[in-house]
Protein backbone atom coordinates (compact mmCIF):
# COMPACT_ATOMS: atom_id res chain seq x y z
CA UNK A 1 0.00 0.00 0.00
CA UNK A 2 1.14 3.43 -0.78
CA UNK A 3 2.26 5.28 2.22
CA UNK A 4 3.10 8.88 2.61
CA UNK A 5 6.48 9.51 4.01
CA UNK A 6 6.54 11.12 7.37
CA UNK A 7 7.41 14.77 7.05
CA UNK A 8 10.49 14.83 9.14
CA UNK A 9 13.08 17.50 8.48
CA UNK A 10 15.84 16.14 6.29
CA UNK A 11 18.92 17.91 5.02
CA UNK A 12 19.00 17.70 1.22
CA UNK A 13 21.55 15.15 0.01
CA UNK A 14 24.87 16.62 -1.09
CA UNK A 15 25.32 16.81 -4.84
CA UNK A 16 27.74 14.15 -5.87
CA UNK A 17 30.90 15.56 -7.44
CA UNK A 18 32.27 12.22 -8.40
CA UNK A 19 31.60 12.75 -12.08
CA UNK A 20 33.13 16.23 -12.15
CA UNK A 21 36.59 15.02 -13.20
CA UNK A 22 35.03 13.07 -16.04
CA UNK A 23 33.20 16.12 -17.28
CA UNK A 24 36.35 18.21 -17.16
CA UNK A 25 38.31 15.51 -18.95
CA UNK A 26 35.71 15.51 -21.65
CA UNK A 27 36.23 19.26 -22.04
CA UNK A 28 40.00 18.77 -22.16
CA UNK A 29 39.70 16.21 -24.92
CA UNK A 30 37.45 18.54 -26.85
CA UNK A 31 40.01 21.34 -26.65
CA UNK A 32 42.91 19.04 -27.45
CA UNK A 33 41.24 17.80 -30.58
CA UNK A 34 39.73 20.99 -31.91
CA UNK A 35 42.51 23.51 -31.31
CA UNK A 36 46.08 23.88 -32.38
CA UNK A 37 49.10 25.15 -30.54
CA UNK A 38 49.49 28.89 -30.49
CA UNK A 39 51.86 30.19 -33.11
CA UNK A 40 55.00 32.14 -32.49
CA UNK A 41 54.66 35.52 -30.84
CA UNK A 42 54.41 38.32 -33.32
CA UNK A 43 57.21 40.85 -33.59
CA UNK A 44 55.39 42.56 -36.38
CA UNK A 45 51.98 44.18 -36.10
CA UNK A 46 49.19 41.69 -36.54
CA UNK A 47 48.77 41.58 -40.32
CA UNK A 48 45.55 43.05 -41.53
CA UNK A 49 44.76 40.28 -44.01
CA UNK A 50 42.96 41.08 -47.25
CA UNK A 51 39.44 39.78 -47.80
CA UNK A 52 38.52 37.20 -50.42
CA UNK A 53 35.59 35.00 -51.33
CA UNK A 54 37.26 32.09 -53.15
CA UNK A 55 39.39 30.84 -50.26
CA UNK A 56 40.19 27.25 -49.32
CA UNK A 57 40.83 25.93 -45.85
CA UNK A 58 44.36 24.90 -44.97
CA UNK A 59 44.54 21.32 -43.88
CA UNK A 60 47.30 19.49 -42.05
CA UNK A 61 48.61 22.26 -39.86
CA UNK A 62 51.86 20.40 -39.25
CA UNK A 63 52.82 20.87 -42.90
CA UNK A 64 52.18 24.59 -42.89
CA UNK A 65 54.87 27.16 -42.11
CA UNK A 66 54.04 30.79 -41.68
CA UNK A 67 55.83 33.82 -43.04
CA UNK A 68 54.59 37.16 -41.76
CA UNK A 69 55.08 40.37 -43.66
CA UNK A 70 53.96 43.53 -41.87
CA UNK A 71 55.28 46.64 -40.18
CA UNK A 72 57.22 45.95 -36.95
CA UNK A 73 55.55 46.58 -33.61
CA UNK A 74 56.31 49.86 -31.85
CA UNK A 75 58.98 48.20 -29.75
CA UNK A 76 61.02 47.22 -32.78
CA UNK A 77 60.38 50.24 -34.94
CA UNK A 78 63.56 52.05 -33.95
CA UNK A 79 65.48 48.94 -34.98
CA UNK A 80 63.72 48.00 -38.20
CA UNK A 81 61.87 51.13 -39.28
CA UNK A 82 58.18 51.38 -40.11
CA UNK A 83 58.20 49.67 -43.50
CA UNK A 84 56.90 46.09 -43.72
CA UNK A 85 59.47 43.46 -42.73
CA UNK A 86 59.62 39.67 -42.80
CA UNK A 87 59.19 37.58 -39.68
CA UNK A 88 60.34 33.96 -39.73
CA UNK A 89 59.65 31.95 -36.57
CA UNK A 90 60.64 34.17 -33.63
CA UNK A 91 62.74 36.82 -35.30
CA UNK A 92 62.67 39.48 -37.96
CA UNK A 93 64.96 38.39 -40.75
CA UNK A 94 66.30 39.41 -44.11
CA UNK A 95 64.89 37.91 -47.32
CA UNK A 96 68.07 35.89 -47.84
CA UNK A 97 67.33 33.81 -44.70
CA UNK A 98 64.23 32.27 -46.24
CA UNK A 99 66.06 29.37 -47.89
CA UNK A 100 67.53 28.42 -44.52
CA UNK A 101 64.12 28.79 -42.88
CA UNK A 102 62.51 26.47 -45.43
CA UNK A 103 65.29 23.94 -44.89
CA UNK A 104 64.83 23.81 -41.11
CA UNK A 105 61.05 23.69 -41.44
CA UNK A 106 61.31 20.79 -43.86
CA UNK A 107 63.59 18.94 -41.51
CA UNK A 108 60.97 19.03 -38.77
CA UNK A 109 58.41 17.33 -40.99
CA UNK A 110 58.04 13.63 -41.67
CA UNK A 111 60.22 12.66 -44.62
CA UNK A 112 57.49 11.49 -46.96
CA UNK A 113 55.36 14.59 -46.39
CA UNK A 114 58.06 17.11 -47.15
CA UNK A 115 56.94 17.63 -50.71
CA UNK A 116 53.54 18.63 -49.36
CA UNK A 117 54.94 21.52 -47.38
CA UNK A 118 52.86 24.66 -47.72
CA UNK A 119 54.01 28.15 -46.92
CA UNK A 120 51.27 30.41 -45.67
CA UNK A 121 52.03 34.02 -46.48
CA UNK A 122 50.41 36.30 -43.93
CA UNK A 123 50.87 39.64 -45.53
CA UNK A 124 49.41 42.93 -44.42
CA UNK A 125 47.14 44.35 -47.09
CA UNK A 126 49.02 47.65 -46.96
CA UNK A 127 52.31 45.99 -47.92
CA UNK A 128 53.64 46.48 -51.42
CA UNK A 129 54.13 43.66 -53.89
CA UNK A 130 57.88 44.35 -54.08
CA UNK A 131 58.67 42.61 -50.81
CA UNK A 132 56.14 39.85 -51.53
CA UNK A 133 57.76 39.20 -54.91
CA UNK A 134 61.18 38.97 -53.27
CA UNK A 135 59.83 36.38 -50.84
CA UNK A 136 58.18 34.45 -53.67
CA UNK A 137 61.44 34.46 -55.60
CA UNK A 138 63.34 33.11 -52.58
CA UNK A 139 60.71 30.42 -52.05
CA UNK A 140 61.13 29.31 -55.64
CA UNK A 141 64.87 29.09 -55.12
CA UNK A 142 64.32 27.05 -51.95
CA UNK A 143 61.93 24.80 -53.85
CA UNK A 144 58.95 25.48 -51.58
CA UNK A 145 56.47 25.89 -54.36
CA UNK A 146 53.17 25.47 -52.57
CA UNK A 147 52.08 28.79 -51.20
CA UNK A 148 48.85 30.06 -49.78
CA UNK A 149 48.04 33.73 -49.63
CA UNK A 150 46.33 33.98 -46.29
CA UNK A 151 43.02 35.82 -46.44
CA UNK A 152 39.97 36.33 -44.27
CA UNK A 153 36.64 35.12 -45.60
CA UNK A 154 34.34 37.81 -46.94
CA UNK A 155 30.62 37.31 -46.56
CA UNK B 1 41.46 -12.27 5.48
CA UNK B 2 43.70 -9.76 3.70
CA UNK B 3 43.98 -6.23 4.87
CA UNK B 4 41.63 -3.82 3.25
CA UNK B 5 43.49 -1.47 0.87
CA UNK B 6 42.59 2.12 1.74
CA UNK B 7 40.76 3.90 -1.04
CA UNK B 8 42.71 6.57 -2.88
CA UNK B 9 41.16 9.91 -2.36
CA UNK B 10 40.11 11.23 -5.74
CA UNK B 11 38.57 14.51 -4.73
CA UNK B 12 41.57 16.45 -6.07
CA UNK B 13 41.20 14.83 -9.48
CA UNK B 14 38.81 17.57 -10.51
CA UNK B 15 41.35 20.24 -9.59
CA UNK B 16 44.11 18.52 -11.54
CA UNK B 17 41.95 18.19 -14.61
CA UNK B 18 40.88 21.82 -14.26
CA UNK B 19 44.52 22.83 -14.30
CA UNK B 20 45.08 20.83 -17.49
CA UNK B 21 41.99 22.36 -19.03
CA UNK B 22 43.19 25.87 -18.29
CA UNK B 23 46.60 25.06 -19.77
CA UNK B 24 45.00 23.97 -23.03
CA UNK B 25 42.75 26.99 -23.08
CA UNK B 26 45.73 29.30 -22.81
CA UNK B 27 48.24 27.51 -25.00
CA UNK B 28 46.10 26.76 -28.03
CA UNK B 29 44.10 28.68 -30.56
CA UNK B 30 41.11 27.71 -32.56
CA UNK B 31 41.44 29.90 -35.63
CA UNK B 32 41.62 28.05 -38.91
CA UNK B 33 43.82 29.37 -41.63
CA UNK B 34 42.18 30.14 -44.94
CA UNK B 35 43.95 31.21 -48.07
CA UNK B 36 44.24 31.26 -51.83
CA UNK B 37 46.37 28.36 -53.02
CA UNK B 38 48.93 28.81 -55.71
CA UNK B 39 51.76 26.68 -57.10
CA UNK B 40 54.86 28.71 -57.88
CA UNK B 41 56.82 27.77 -60.98
CA UNK B 42 60.18 26.09 -60.29
CA UNK B 43 63.15 28.40 -60.14
CA UNK B 44 65.14 28.93 -63.30
CA UNK B 45 68.67 30.13 -63.13
CA UNK B 46 68.86 33.31 -65.18
CA UNK B 47 72.47 32.61 -66.15
CA UNK B 48 71.43 29.39 -67.85
CA UNK B 49 70.02 29.99 -71.26
CA UNK B 50 66.56 28.53 -71.25
CA UNK B 51 64.45 27.92 -74.25
CA UNK B 52 61.47 30.18 -74.00
CA UNK B 53 58.17 28.39 -73.97
CA UNK B 54 56.22 29.92 -76.76
CA UNK B 55 52.66 30.72 -75.89
CA UNK B 56 50.52 32.16 -78.59
CA UNK B 57 49.45 35.67 -77.84
CA UNK B 58 45.85 34.75 -78.48
CA UNK B 59 45.92 32.15 -75.69
CA UNK B 60 47.03 34.63 -73.08
CA UNK B 61 44.73 36.72 -70.94
CA UNK B 62 47.07 39.39 -69.70
CA UNK B 63 46.18 41.33 -66.57
CA UNK B 64 48.52 44.18 -65.75
CA UNK B 65 48.39 46.08 -62.47
CA UNK B 66 50.51 49.18 -62.15
CA UNK B 67 51.87 50.91 -59.08
CA UNK B 68 48.73 53.02 -58.70
CA UNK B 69 46.63 49.84 -58.54
CA UNK B 70 45.15 50.60 -61.95
CA UNK B 71 44.20 47.69 -64.11
CA UNK B 72 44.92 46.95 -67.74
CA UNK B 73 43.37 43.85 -69.25
CA UNK B 74 44.22 42.77 -72.78
CA UNK B 75 45.74 46.20 -73.48
CA UNK B 76 42.63 48.07 -72.37
CA UNK B 77 42.06 49.73 -69.01
CA UNK B 78 39.36 48.07 -66.95
CA UNK B 79 37.59 48.43 -63.62
CA UNK B 80 38.22 45.51 -61.24
CA UNK B 81 34.51 44.75 -60.98
CA UNK B 82 34.39 43.94 -64.72
CA UNK B 83 37.35 41.58 -64.53
CA UNK B 84 35.41 38.49 -63.49
CA UNK B 85 33.00 38.78 -66.42
CA UNK B 86 35.78 39.45 -68.92
CA UNK B 87 37.84 36.54 -67.64
CA UNK B 88 34.86 34.19 -67.71
CA UNK B 89 34.07 35.21 -71.27
CA UNK B 90 37.67 34.49 -72.26
CA UNK B 91 37.56 31.03 -70.66
CA UNK B 92 34.22 30.02 -72.13
CA UNK B 93 34.83 31.04 -75.72
CA UNK B 94 37.39 29.41 -77.94
CA UNK B 95 38.26 29.00 -81.59
CA UNK B 96 41.22 27.79 -83.55
CA UNK B 97 41.12 30.63 -86.02
CA UNK B 98 44.51 32.29 -85.81
CA UNK B 99 43.14 35.50 -87.28
CA UNK B 100 40.86 36.00 -84.30
CA UNK B 101 42.93 37.42 -81.49
CA UNK B 102 40.12 37.75 -78.96
CA UNK B 103 39.57 34.22 -77.79
CA UNK B 104 42.02 31.37 -77.10
CA UNK B 105 42.48 28.21 -79.09
CA UNK B 106 41.52 24.72 -77.95
CA UNK B 107 42.50 21.09 -78.21
CA UNK B 108 40.03 18.27 -78.61
CA UNK B 109 40.48 15.76 -75.85
CA UNK B 110 38.85 12.44 -75.20
CA UNK B 111 37.81 12.41 -71.58
CA UNK B 112 36.57 9.10 -70.14
CA UNK B 113 32.91 9.24 -69.22
CA UNK B 114 32.10 12.25 -71.33
CA UNK B 115 33.70 11.86 -74.73
CA UNK B 116 35.30 14.44 -76.95
CA UNK B 117 35.48 17.85 -75.30
CA UNK B 118 37.06 21.09 -76.36
CA UNK B 119 39.66 22.04 -73.80
CA UNK B 120 40.70 25.65 -73.81
CA UNK B 121 44.35 26.59 -74.08
CA UNK B 122 43.76 29.77 -72.10
CA UNK B 123 46.38 30.96 -69.66
CA UNK B 124 45.73 33.85 -67.34
CA UNK B 125 48.83 35.91 -66.75
CA UNK B 126 48.98 38.39 -63.90
CA UNK B 127 51.75 40.94 -64.03
CA UNK B 128 52.22 43.42 -61.28
CA UNK B 129 54.56 46.21 -60.39
CA UNK B 130 56.72 46.24 -57.29
CA UNK B 131 54.63 49.15 -56.09
CA UNK B 132 51.28 47.41 -56.44
CA UNK B 133 49.53 47.04 -53.12
CA UNK B 134 49.04 43.53 -51.78
CA UNK B 135 45.33 44.12 -51.23
CA UNK B 136 44.82 44.87 -54.92
CA UNK B 137 46.87 41.86 -55.95
CA UNK B 138 44.71 39.56 -53.82
CA UNK B 139 41.54 41.20 -55.14
CA UNK B 140 42.66 40.44 -58.71
CA UNK B 141 43.65 36.88 -57.81
CA UNK B 142 40.30 36.40 -56.13
CA UNK B 143 38.35 37.65 -59.14
CA UNK B 144 40.22 35.31 -61.47
CA UNK B 145 39.75 32.29 -59.23
CA UNK B 146 36.08 33.27 -58.98
CA UNK B 147 35.85 33.33 -62.78
CA UNK B 148 37.42 29.85 -62.95
CA UNK B 149 35.01 28.58 -60.31
CA UNK B 150 32.03 29.93 -62.21
CA UNK B 151 33.21 28.17 -65.36
CA UNK B 152 33.75 24.96 -63.40
CA UNK B 153 30.23 25.25 -62.05
CA UNK B 154 28.89 25.77 -65.56
CA UNK B 155 30.53 22.58 -66.85
CA UNK B 156 29.53 20.65 -63.73
CA UNK B 157 25.88 21.53 -64.21
CA UNK B 158 26.18 20.75 -67.93
CA UNK B 159 27.66 17.28 -67.50
CA UNK B 160 26.59 16.14 -64.04
CA UNK B 161 23.57 18.38 -63.27
CA UNK B 162 25.12 19.50 -59.98
CA UNK B 163 27.33 22.37 -58.83
CA UNK B 164 31.04 21.63 -58.62
CA UNK B 165 31.22 21.42 -54.83
CA UNK B 166 28.56 18.68 -54.69
CA UNK B 167 30.37 16.42 -57.15
CA UNK B 168 32.26 13.30 -56.22
CA UNK B 169 36.03 13.46 -56.28
CA UNK B 170 36.47 11.63 -59.58
CA UNK B 171 33.83 13.86 -61.17
CA UNK B 172 35.67 16.93 -59.90
CA UNK B 173 38.84 15.60 -61.51
CA UNK B 174 37.04 15.29 -64.83
CA UNK B 175 35.84 18.89 -64.62
CA UNK B 176 39.36 20.01 -63.72
CA UNK B 177 40.58 18.31 -66.90
CA UNK B 178 38.02 20.14 -69.00
CA UNK B 179 38.93 23.52 -67.53
CA UNK B 180 42.53 23.43 -66.28
CA UNK B 181 43.33 26.31 -63.96
CA UNK B 182 46.38 27.98 -65.39
CA UNK B 183 47.32 31.19 -63.66
CA UNK B 184 50.79 32.51 -64.25
CA UNK B 185 52.36 35.08 -62.00
CA UNK B 186 55.03 36.74 -64.00
CA UNK B 187 58.20 37.90 -62.39
CA UNK B 188 57.80 41.49 -61.30
CA UNK B 189 58.79 44.30 -63.56
CA UNK B 190 59.10 47.93 -62.79
CA UNK B 191 56.35 49.01 -65.10
CA UNK B 192 55.61 52.38 -63.59
CA UNK B 193 58.82 53.13 -61.74
CA UNK B 194 58.97 53.39 -57.98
Amino acid sequence: MAQFRSKEKKTPPAISTQSLPDIIFMLIFFFMVSTTMRESTLLVKKPHLPKATEFVKLEKKSLVSNIYIAAPTLKYQNLFGTQPVIQLNESIEDVSKIAQFVETEKESMPANDRSQMTVSLKVDSKAKMGIVSDVKQELRKANALKVSYSVVPKQ
Amino acid sequence: MGKKVPEINSSSMADISFMLLIFFLVATTMDTDTGLFRMLPPYQDPTEQQEDIKVLDKNLFVVLVNKDDKLMVEKKPMHPRDLRKACKEFLMNMNNDNEDKRYPGYTEEDIPGIGKVKVTKAIVSIQNDRGTSYAKFIEIQNEIVAAYNEVKDYYSVKYFKKPFNDLKENQQDIIKKIIPQKISEAEPKNIGGK
